[in-house]
């Protein structure tokens, strides 16, 4: 297992690399130039030319591209941003936390309600509370974030009151987007849920599983929930990777300070190494998450762990019997 | 009569789809006495399997339904019985091994914690003493006892089955329904599986149901048996009344010639024909449009039942006279 998250883990490297220089490439080629965006339109072309010698702008397009990658593997250097004059990355790493936090707290409430009713509909297939389920994962597939975000900020912040309509700070700010990037996210894992437990639920070995006199909540909970997992874990992870990449409008709504925010910002005052760091990060927390995934999907069924484990029990017990 | 351990009673069982009803069971009784064994046989979709889902009261439902008819446990109606005293039966006293392994056992628990469970469930011991029990039936279906921490892709076919086979007796069951236990196994195989029950079964008081459709098995382990056509038990009796007493032209064809219980019956012949539509169960008796014997009055009305010796039943017109032919 180690070897795998290690052979997984080199496996990371060509894929950021193929990012970092497609981005790279993008926004070299992109029209309007940093020195024109910095300085302004009244600098002269002289204080321009030494703006881009001053950040080796002036040198060969590989060049550039060697250069900053050699900032970035050998100490974490995704460049300067033009706006605050601060690194990069540490301009990421003071939004990320907002952003990971957000994304926790939204994809747990979310396995939380979208697991829990998804199981409840696939057992009660076509029940009452089956079609309401269904309906209302279809209203929160459909529902758009930032229509939403301000729908509950009018109703539990202007008009009741309940809490704050922005900022991160407290408990209490969370809520509201919790649950608006959180909607989202547990109406499709629900559907998940519900359509994977309801094709387990019919297999012959949850019959076994009752005729031995098993209570149907271990049946279901233990036995068909276990094998309903994989295609679980998939929604759950790319939702999570999807949200550490920042939750753009929610984030803008509530006037979070995350690195959804963050890079809007960047890309609307064409701040190349901001938006080029960010990617290069989003595309590294992405990597990440599949890992983790991936990992988890071994956890969760032995016939995927036996193609990276070798079974130990496995020779002997086969040599023994054929003797 | 004190001795009855299962009594099934005209038990109907139907599966009922948006535009059809299956008539899967249409009114059978069976009585099956402490340690005796019955052999269930009949061509596929006979409703054999619905039969001992039955028992199990594990016919999916829906679409599955008992519509009717009683199946007593030891006297207790479990058609009206409570989920809680059903499952208290189930696994315990009376089990079941299913049709087909490869895909009886769960993929993602250890085949040893699968037997393990059904021991935690019904007796009151340590977890530590489970997987002690556990370790001892998968050694009496002849798997080493270390493989129980493996999964069931890790086994071959016939050591899943025999997983099922350790796990259905590994609370001593006072009755055991096998389900075509060997069909799914090659025939080498089909063998020892067939060998092994009979081996656990002897001396252990257990009744047996075996569903089958080898007519050799059934007189090799059975002492009674049961041919089932279209949802119906067409001739049901000792294996002497079956085998040397045939009166059932159904029977009859499934032996092809003159049966002789110690000539050696091999697999089903085939029968020209197909069984009915179990949707639309012919109005008269339901072997008539393949009956070589039938006449007007067979697709008239239903066939009666008629005891043509103690113990020996037979569901048809022509034996009404009380004798053989
Ligand atoms: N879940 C179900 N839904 C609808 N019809 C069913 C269902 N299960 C069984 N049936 C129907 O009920 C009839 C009896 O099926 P059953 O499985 O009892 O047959 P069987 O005698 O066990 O056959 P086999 O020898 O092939 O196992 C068949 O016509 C089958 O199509
Ligand atoms: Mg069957």
């Amino acid at each position: 297992m180690i070897k795998f998250i290690f052979r997984r883990l080199l496996m990371m490297i060509p894929v950021l690399i193929g990012v970092s220089f497609v981005i790279f490439s993008m926004l070299y080629f992109a029209p309007g130039d940093a020195a024109d965006v910095i300085l302004g339109d009244l600098a002269t072309p002289e204080d321009k030319q030494l703006f881009r010698a001053e950040h080796g702008l002036d040198k060969p397009f590989l060049v550039q591209y060697f250069n900053y990658m050699k900032g970035v593997v050998t100490e974490g250097d995704l460049g300067t941003s033009y706006v605050t004059r601060q690194p990069v990355t540490i301009e990421i790493m003071e939004r990320f936390p907002a952003t990971l936090q957000l994304s926790a707290m939204s994809v747990f409430l979310a396995v939380v309600i979208g697991v829990t009713v998804g199981i409840i509909s696939a057992t009660r297939q076509y029940s009452f509370i089956d079609h309401l389920a269904t309906s209302l994962s279809m209203i929160g597939v459909s529902m758009p974030n930032f229509w939403q975000g301000m729908m509950l900020i009018i109703i539990f912040s202007v008009a009741l009151r309940w809490f704050p309509p922005s900022g991160f700070s407290t408990p209490m700010h969370w809520v509201l987007p919790a649950v608006t990037v959180g909607t989202n996210a547990s109406a499709n894992i629900m559907r998940m849920t519900r359509s994977s437990m309801l094709e387990i639920i019919r297999q012959d070995y949850i019959r076994t599983a009752r005729a031995k006199g098993q209570t149907e909540a271990v049946v279901i909970w233990k036995h068909a929930l276990k094998n309903a997992l994989i295609p679980i874990i998939t929604v759950v992870g790319l939702s999570f990777g999807r949200l550490l990449g920042g939750a753009v409008l929610t984030e803008s709504i509530f006037s979070i300070a995350g690195v959804g925010k963050l890079m809007v910002d960047a890309i609307k005052l064409k701040n190349f190494p901001m938006v080029q760091g960010g990617v290069l990060f989003i595309a590294f927390v992405m990597s990440i998450v599949n890992l983790v995934v991936d990992v988890l999907y071994s956890f969760a069924d032995p016939r995927i762990r036996s193609m990276y484990t070798r079974p130990r029990t496995r020779k002997a017990a086969t040599a023994k019997e054929a003797a | 009569m004190s001795d009855t351990i299962l009594e099934i009673k005209d038990l109907v069982v139907h599966y009922v789809t948006d535009r059809t009803t299956v008539r899967a069971v249409n009114g059978i009784s069976i009585s099956l006495e402490r340690g005796e064994s019955l052999g269930l046989v009949g061509e596929t979709g006979a409703g054999k399997t619905t039969t001992a889902l039955s028992i199990m009261q594990l016919i999916p439902d829906p679409p599955g339904r008992i519509v009717s008819g009683e199946i007593r446990y030891e006297g207790e109606d479990l058609v009206a019985m409570s989920p809680a005293r059903k499952r208290e039966i189930r696994g315990n006293q009376v089990s079941m091994i299913f049709q087909d392994p490869m895909t009886a056992l769960n993929p993602v628990l250890t085949v040893g914690d699968q037997i393990a469970e059904v021991v935690r469930l019904h007796q009151k011991i340590s977890r530590a003493k489970a997987t002690v029990k556990a370790q001892e039936m998968l050694e009496l279906v002849g798997i080493p006892g270390e493989r129980y921490p493996e999964y069931p892709h890790q086994f071959s076919g016939g050591m899943k089955q025999r997983v099922v086979i350790a796990m259905a007796l590994a609370c001593d069951p006072k009755l055991l329904i096998a389900d075509e236990p060997t069909t799914a196994l090659d025939v080498t195989i089909q063998d020892q599986v067939l060998d092994l029950i009979e081996k656990l079964m002897t001396g252990s008081g257990t009744s047996l149901i075996l569903i089958t459709h080898d007519l050799g098995v059934v007189a090799e382990i059975c002492q009674k048996a049961a041919i089932m056509y279209a949802g119906e038990i067409v001739e049901y009796g000792t294996l002497p009344h079956i085998y040397q007493n045939t009166q059932h032209p159904y029977t009859v064809g499934l032996f092809g010639s003159v049966p002789n219980l110690n000539e050696d019956v091999d697999r089903l012949r085939p029968i020209k024909g197909l069984m009915p539509d179990p949707t639309e169960v012919p109005a008269g008796c339901v072997f008539a449009p393949r009956c070589p014997e039938a006449s007007a009055e067979c697709s008239a009305a239903p066939a009666p039942v008629v005891e043509v010796e103690p113990g020996h039943f037979v569901k048809c017109h022509k034996r009404r006279g009380g004798g053989s032919k």
